[in-house]
């Protein structure tokens, strides 16, 4: 890897301050240093954050919300007991990724701005727009099987591979940042962007800003009985999601009251569907509906090259997460988790 | 409990691995463990392009990073007694050593930059950033001409048969016809081909991981114009092989070359995303499959063609006829092959080279072929059992399929399988669908040879260049020698993997075991009649005399045959004799005339439980059942990791392996462990072996079969059928994945 200078920060202040142009933040480094390692990213400042204290807290907020630090790690957070009853669905999608080493030492912020996993990204050889704006996007008319079907660009058909996003997008999570111009807060659902033309930048941070938490609202515990989050995967564990769902239902007698919905997988952010959450409030919950929901979070879904069957995928999935939420969160997260293959309860299947 | 190898009753024992604690201690060093003083640090530069030549280098830029010390390019390389590409046999494969700037595939090594450090290395081969004139590859399966090889594998014919086919078909009542296509494999063994390399004037020192110590030995003397004697190879341990140790590779050679280039020790490792191209693979094929059959189910026809690829400079043909030349009777049997050229690296033996991927189409085909006869599928292969192998008529020296068929039908439970798809489901809803397929592969044996000797203080030493690639080697050839003595395992010391010992055959072909533990055996008799001879012949023993009756080994002591209460120690024997000790060489090689007369093969049947999900078509194998026979079993223990093993390959080839090629640029896009899946230990969740008893008196005197590829065969298939069991959906492109389920 190129040659770099190593700072390490004390304080969210002297990360900050240590940043400048070609710095990047280091926590764990899970994804980092390989994409050094590959040559994909060469930065010539390396701020490591990962020895300020306090950062990794977990604290429930006076509202009732939850604040979870920057360096909380991932694995730590899901095996919270208290974090895990409020929030499953957060805690199913953090266990049903990567592996048990790197979950140990993966961190909250770390996940949220870990980079897609597109090949052609990864390849130097291939050209990619992200990587090198302008150069074009290799992954266009290449392989690409595992590739958006949302919000794609012809600049940029790449996805976002986290699961732990794709709950915290649907409960109206909260980053919060602080940078050079101070702190600030922007809600998760619209932290990362589309790639449109300019898909190297990919989130809304700007140079030098720091994601200190990611903070739940107090509503976002009221999904919690009707709660799940559901990837597809090739292999049981350590791959990456086809697509995953991640659904909360809240259900007032006979009646849905208000649903969430986002996947993942699917575009270069996790993609709400509000359109889908909306037609599902104040309805009574069908096989038919769960459709009609599912068609619409799919409605403007294109291939982007060989990858038609993950828009029918991404439409059962979404069906299949709202049957489980319906039918209530499992007593506990199952040996698989996020599996649609997990214990369910009975009359959740066909 | 501790455990001990017991005199005389060693072989059977399911002793745990001699080498286990060693390794679990990290006390075993393998290659890249050696660090000779003043080593440096080398690193490849790949080709980015799959075809054409590199135009520029930039080594000044390389050079001027900081701790590089030389950037060997072909304009430095150090010339080579031998050109890389010339043949002296089949399978001196063509390497890629820098001798000019043409590129044959992607991946090729075109530099390797030489540092202090392996960062600074990594970086300068960064640097080289080179150019190239590129020409537009061909990489698909059939997109070139296509042509019938020489030979195929392990240089077996192309075509082979027997009976008229055509007559065959016409006589047929039914006739079946499906093409399947497997796609290509990486073998990806944990360690990558590494060299550590140190040369003393004309003499070599190598740590490097090989299956196969004297035959890389040889090449290396070749291309670097040294006697043999001057080439030691260290191989104690390798991280897995596959094949794709068989034969040195050119990442491990340009280490050594290295070496010579800057006078000093230097390390070579080749990374993770370069081991997609130039250590060889699996390559894709297509096989169609034509089967005819009576009414009863009786095979009239059985017609297997393969097309696959090779690269456009060399040869390899992964030979999947050859399966079917073995395993079934049919009146009438055809296997033909062709190949079409590409610009990727040369494939190689991988795991059941042929076979893997032969018995994935053979084994789907009988299952459509006993759906259209309305035949449970295992009695479809009943009705089919060869009692003699099929094309030479030759009989098998022996064969426990039928008892592999019924233990593993009875523990899987097998007899209460409905015959048509999708007519079971889980609790949860999940289709659940059962599939078997018949595992064979041969028993061949290579030629090898060992040293024992055996010394006054009643201890021995045993010598091989055998090879443990994980298989065990360090264990059961340590039970073998026990046992060829009469001695305690704890008083026998066994030294393995390093070439300067007596060739000891290739840990390959599942030849390894019984090569290398025919040789120990030979060897151990060779010296305990050295020891008979002193004894026998001297008035003072009271062995004196017994020539005629002989004598037997037991327990440090050699006592007469006739008459066991006399009897003396070793050290007794050689200590009036006055020596320190006896030393003879014994040879292990098929015996000729058998191997003519007989046909060898081991065999096995395995039953495979899939669960697929109906909406999301995601699939899990719930459970595998293998039952094997393979003569005589050295280590319980150790030959069911080795069927463990097999099968989880068989899982992985059924669902999971899958090189993406861009087919635009010739690049293998998944080239890390992440994203070209392999089963991870949650996709195996029920895994049994059952080793079923088989006595084979021809195939060498320790009645030993090979076990270490087998598992793979049978088992994909029979994963193909469950999922075509359970869905209704049959699949013919491998592997199997969900959206091939989706409809």
């Amino acid at each position: 890897m190129n040659r770099f200078d190593y700072v390490r920060a004390g304080s969210v202040a002297e990360a900050v301050a240590a940043h400048g142009a070609g710095a990047a933040y280091l926590a764990s480094g899970t994804n980092l240093l390989d994409l050094m390692k590959g040559g994909v990213t060469r930065p010539e400042r390396l701020v490591d954050i990962s020895r300020i204290s306090g950062l990794d807290a977990v604290e429930t907020l006076p509202d009732g919300g939850v604040r979870i630090g920057a360096l909380a790690r991932n694995a730590t957070l899901a095996h919270d007991p208290a974090f895990a009853k409020a929030y499953p669905a957060v805690a199913e999608a953090l266990l049903s990724g990567a592996s048990a080493q790197l979950r140990n030492a993966a961190t909250t912020a770390g996940n949220v701005l870990q980079r897609t996993r597109c090949q052609y990204f990864y390849d130097t050889a291939s050209a990619c727009n992200k990587r090198q704006p302008g150069a074009g996007c290799g992954a266009r008319g290449g392989a690409t099987r595992t590739h958006a079907i949302l919000g794609w660009s012809e600049a940029c058909i790449a996805t976002h591979p986290s699961d732990f996003c794709v709950p915290l997008a649907a409960l109206d999570a909260i980053v919060e940042i602080e940078g050079p111009a101070g702190r600030r807060e922007i809600p998760l659902a619209d932290f990362h962007r589309l790639p449109g033309d300019a898909p190297e930048r990919e989130t809304e941070l700007a140079p030098g800003e720091l994601i200190v938490a990611v903070r739940l609202p107090p509503d976002a515990k009221k999904f919690a009985a009707h709660s799940r989050y559901l990837k597809v995967r090739e292999r049981t564990s350590y791959a990456f999601a086809l697509v995953s769902a991640a659904v909360g239902l809240t259900l007032e007698g006979n009646r849905i009251g208000q649903a969430r919905i986002a996947l993942g997988s699917v575009a270069l952010k996790p993609w709400r569907a509000r359109e889908a959450e909306s037609l599902l409030a104040d309805q009574v919950p069908s096989p038919e509906l769960f459709a009609k929901a599912a068609d619409a979070a799919l409605a403007g879904a294109t291939p982007s090259g060989d990858n038609a069957a993950k828009i029918e995928l991404a439409r059962r999935i979404v069906v299949r997460a709202l049957t489980l939420a319906q039918a209530g969160t499992p007593a506990r997260v199952p040996a698989l988790p996020a599996s649609p293959f997990a214990a369910a309860p009975s009359g959740a299947r066909p | 409990m501790s455990e001990r190898m017991r005199h005389g009753a060693s072989i059977g024992q399911p002793l745990t691995r001699r080498d286990g604690p060693a390794k679990v201690t990290g006390a075993a060093r393998y290659s890249a463990d050696f660090h000779p003083a003043g080593m440096l640090h080398a690193v490849m530069a790949v080709s980015a392009i799959a075809r054409g030549r590199v135009v520029h280098l930039d080594v000044a830029a390389a050079e001027a990073h900081p701790g590089v010390v030389a950037v060997m390019t072909p304009e430095n390389a150090p010339t080579l007694a031998k050109s890389p590409d010339e043949k002296d046999n089949p399978f001196a494969f063509r390497l890629d050593l820098l001798q000019n700037s043409g590129v044959r595939y992607a991946n090729q090594p075109i530099g390797v930059v030489i540092a202090d450090t392996l960062e600074a290395a990594t970086e300068g081969a960064a640097l080289l950033s080179p150019r190239y004139e590129a020409e537009a590859p061909g990489v698909e399966l059939g997109g070139g001409e296509i042509f019938v090889p020489d030979s195929v594998g392990a240089g077996t014919p192309t075509e082979q048969g027997a009976g008229d086919i055509e007559a065959g078909f016409a006589s047929a009542a039914t006739r079946m016809e499906a093409t399947y296509e497997t796609a290509a494999q990486y073998h990806n063994a944990l360690e990558p081909h590494t060299s550590v390399a140190q040369w003393d004037g004309d003499r070599l020192t190598l740590h490097t991981p090989t299956q196969a110590l004297w035959i890389a030995k040889g090449r290396l003397a070749g291309l670097f114009g040294i006697p043999e004697g001057n080439v030691h190879i260290v191989s104690h341990y390798l991280g897995g092989g596959f094949g794709s140790k068989g034969f040195i590779s050119s990442p491990q050679i340009l280490g050594i070359m290295a070496a010579r280039l800057v006078g000093r020790p230097v390390k070579l490792v080749t990374r993770r995303e370069q081991m997609f191209g130039p250590v060889g693979h699996r390559a894709s094929t297509r096989q169609t499959l034509k089967l005819g059959a009576k009414a009863d189910g009786t095979l009239t026809a059985l017609d297997h063609h393969t097309l696959t690829l090779t690269s456009r400079h060399d040869d390899f043909v992964e030979a999947c006829g050859l399966i079917a030349r073995h395993l079934y009777a049919s009146e009438a049997i055809s296997t033909t092959h062709a190949v079409s050229r590409a610009d990727i690296g040369t494939p190689i033996f991988m795991r059941a080279p042929g076979e893997a991927p032969g018995s994935v189409a053979v084994e789907s085909a009988l299952d459509e072929l006993a759906l259209a006869l309305d035949m449970d599928p295992l009695d479809l292969r009943l009705k089919n059992y060869a009692e003699v192998e099929p094309i030479t008529h030759r009989p098998f020296s022996s064969k426990a399929l039928r008892e592999c068929y019924a233990q593993g039908a009875e523990r899987f439970g097998w007899g209460k399988r409905p015959k048509q798809p999708r007519q079971m489901r889980d609790e949860d809803g999940l289709l659940v669908g059962w599939g078997m397929g018949t595992a064979t592969y041969p028993a061949g044996m290579m030629q090898g040879e060992a040293r024992a000797t055996i010394r006054a203080d009643g201890t021995a030493l045993v010598e091989t260049a055998a090879q443990d690639m994980g298989q065990g080697a360090w264990t059961v050839l340590a039970q073998i020698a026990a046992d060829g003595l009469g001695l305690d395992g704890d008083r026998v010391e066994l030294r393995i993997g390093d070439s300067d010992l007596p060739n000891g055959g290739l840990a390959g072909g599942s030849t390894g075991t019984a090569t290398s533990g025919s040789a120990v055996h030979a060897a151990t008799q060779a010296a305990l009649a050295q020891l008979e001879d002193l004894a026998v012949n001297d008035r003072a023993s009271p062995l004196y005399g017994a020539g005629n009756a002989g004598t037997v080994a037991e327990n440090g002591r050699l006592a007469r045959r006739d008459d066991p209460t006399r009897s003396e120690s070793f050290s007794e024997i050689l200590a009036r004799a006055g020596k320190d000790s006896v030393e003879a060489k014994g040879t292990g090689a098929g015996e000729p005339a058998s191997r003519k007369t007989y046909a060898m093969h081991a065999h096995g049947a395995v039953y495979a439980e899939v669960k697929v999900d109906p909406d999301l078509g995601q699939i899990r194998v719930t459970r595998l059942v293998g039952a094997f026979a393979a003569g005589r079993i050295v280590n319980p223990r150790l030959v069911r990791s080795q069927y463990y093993g097999g099968m989880i390959w068989g899982v992985s080839l059924a669902l999971h392996e899958h090189a993406v090629l861009d087919t635009r640029s010739g690049r293998v896009m998944n080239p890390n462990l992440a994203e070209y899946h392999v089963p991870v230990n949650a996709d195996v969740p029920s895994l049994e072996a059952i080793l079923v008893e088989e006595h084979d008196p021809h195939v060498n005197p320790l009645g030993i079969k090979g076990v270490g590829e087998i598992g793979i065969t049978g088992t994909a298939g029979a994963i193909a059928n469950a999922v075509w069991h359970a869905t209704g959906t049959r699949v013919r492109d491998f592997p199997i994945t969900l959206d091939k389920l989706l409809g």
